[in-house]
């Protein structure tokens, strides 16, 4: 489906880095005292430098958008269904940015770099980091690329929150915002989910209090539990059954322990797959992340006045079957951006996938963008 | 452009602020910007319509008006209209209620059931079709039917006042029999106090 040859993907692309000396000082009242941030560009900044798209990314996902590496061609970018020529997120049209985020595993600086400090890894000693680190980090990002204001940045999940953090920290620095799949802080159920996430790391023996890349181990087992539990609140009840109905893996039941329903087989399979290539301290960090967004906080929970400082045009996307950020949650944004009189679109889309929803392709949801995108002046 | 929408652009105020509801494609609102600088949100649940408002570069919020208005704060609006929809609508009196809550002013206008060709076919023993009731009875999508008689009684049990009233046939106003011969109404209607 994407193909090298397909003329509607970017085609081979390269990461890059930026090194940045100054420090950073964090939410939580931490110092980064230099730090790299992983990227990728697709399309050509215009002259105006008016044209330039941020793309922020959920979980586990990184700054590789799409289009794929010339040495591993299966590598595709997690949202080449989006952005591409001709696709809702047209790179004929605008330069779009994908940025990693401080604390990943994919190249930015993170528990896994070298702490200068001590001239071995960070592990358990790297900061907590926030969404509001970030866009800090974001913004540096934007300098160094010579982007003053971006014509747009958009995200889902966690990606999203990135995308309204931008109209709070920078409002004079984005033009829109898109906000998909989102809530403007957790709920407990939510918060409950990460930490039975966090517990499966912490607890598995092979983490050794987060300084486990020394022993040259890996918290496996936690990883895999953690990526399942994360898994299950990304699908809907529905797509789940759709997918995997109660469907034997062996024909009948093995009245033992091994995968008897698909539903495992599909799990175990995300899990272990999950656990070969992301890192425990950054998954910890992420989901904490995660957990601490609350712009409204600062004002005694009062998300309208926590708004009241955006001055981007907004579109916000909700699922109607994502029941980790559900529509309602999406609607509390929308009803603060109103008693803004902010500019806000809002679409409720009747797609089946649950919360990974906003990463499938679905012609309402993926039309409504392109219409979106073709607005935005440049 | 429909008779009543243009008679709902003339009386919106100049930069009035603007909640249209059950808006389709956006267009009324897209009028009251350019002719009346009226900025707007619309609202609407069919998927199609809400790509044509982006496509219109229009406000749009995709949610269901049975369920009220709870995106909108209280008074958050100079007008709020709902035009060709009130008879689709279940809820009725709820509805009415939160476009008063939200709204200083509210524009309703709605096909009226008491134009002689309508009470005509129902003495002939038909539900029915004319150019304002355009379907059939089991494909149409409206639930609440009405007459000029009866949305007043309405008005006058929610403690609304009528402030202005267009009585509509092929364009034309009608001010002889209006429930008679008005095939739509519009109102301009605020609360009563």
């Amino acid at each position: 489906m994407n193909a090298p040859h397909d003329p509607s993907c970017v085609g081979a692309v390269a990461a890059q880095k930026v090194h940045f000396g100054e420090p950073l000082r964090l939410k939580g009242g931490a110092e980064l005292p230099a730090y790299d941030l992983a990227y990728e560009t697709y399309g050509e900044l215009n002259a105006a430098r008016s044209n330039a798209v941020l793309v922020c990314h959920a979980l586990n996902a990184s700054h590789h958008v799409a289009g794929y590496y010339a040495e591993d061609t299966k590598n595709v970018g997690w949202w080449d269904n989006l952005v591409g020529p001709g696709k809702p997120l047209d790179t004929r049209r605008f330069f779009v940015v994908g940025s990693n985020y401080i604390g990943s595993c994919f190249g930015s600086t993170g528990p896994a770099s070298i702490n200068p400090a001590s001239g071995k890894p960070w592990g358990a000693d790297f900061p907590v980091v926030t969404v509001e680190d970030w866009v800090e980090a974001q913004a540096r990002l934007a300098d160094h690329l010579g982007i003053e204001r971006f014509a747009a940045v958009i995200g889902g999940s966690l990606g999203a929150m990135q995308a309204l953090q931008w109209t709070l920290s920078y409002p004079e620095r984005i033009r829109h915002s898109i906000v998909i799949a989102a809530a403007a802080r957790l709920t407990p159920q939510n918060i409950a989910f990460n930490e039975v996430a966090r517990q499966a790391i912490m607890t598995d023996p092979d983490f050794h209090g987060g300084h486990y890349y020394e022993k040259g181990v890996v918290p496996t087992r936690g990883l895999r539990i953690a990526r399942m539990i994360g898994h299950i609140t990304y699908l809907s009840g529905e797509a789940m059954a759709e997918k995997f109905g109660r469907l034997l893996r062996r024909g009948a039941p093995g009245f033992d322990f091994d995968v008897d329903f698909e539903i495992e087989s599909y799990l175990r399979y995300q899990g272990d797959k999950f656990s070969t290539y992301f890192d425990a301290n950054t998954y910890l960090r992420i989901t904490k992340a995660l957990d601490y967004f609350d712009p409204a906080a600062d004002y005694g929970g009062n998300l309208s006045a926590a708004l009241a400082r955006a001055k981007a045009a907004f579109l916000v996307v909700s699922f109607k079957s994502d029941w980790r950020f559900p529509p309602a949650r999406s609607r509390e944004m929308v009803r603060a951006l109103l008693d803004n009189r902010r500019i806000v679109s809002y679409l409720e889309i009747d797609a089946p996938g649950g919360h990974d929803a906003f990463l499938l392709e679905d012609a309402r949801y993926h039309k409504a963008l392109a219409a979106y995108f073709a607005n935005i002046e440049l | 452009m429909r008779a009543d929408l243009s008679a709902i652009v003339r009386w919106v105020a100049p930069e009035a602020r603007v909640l249209d509801l059950g808006c389709g494609d956006g267009s009324l609102l897209r009028t009251l910007w350019q002719e009346r600088r009226a900025p707007g949100y619309g609202v609407e649940i069919d998927d199609a319509a809400v790509l044509e408002c982006v496509h219109n570069d229009v406000n749009v919020l995709q949610v269901d008006l049975e369920s009220g208005l709870s995106l909108f704060a209280d008074r958050s609006f100079d007008c709020v209209i709902l035009s060709e929809t009130l008879q689709t609508i279940h809820r009725t009196e709820l509805l009415m209620r939160e476009m008063l809550r939200v709204g200083r002013e509210v524009i309703v206008s709605f096909p009226n059931f008491g134009h002689w060709s309508a009470r005509l076919q129902v003495v002939l023993g038909h539900m029915p079709v004319s150019e304002t009731l355009p379907y059939e009875w089991y494909e149409t999508p409206n639930v609440h039917h009405c007459t000029i008689v009866d949305f007043e009684h309405l008005c006058q049990r929610l403690d609304v006042r009528i402030r202005e009233r267009l009585v509509l046939h092929r364009g034309k106003a009608v001010s002889w029999l209006p429930n008679l011969r008005g095939s739509v109404a519009v109102y301009r209607c605020t609360a009563d106090s």
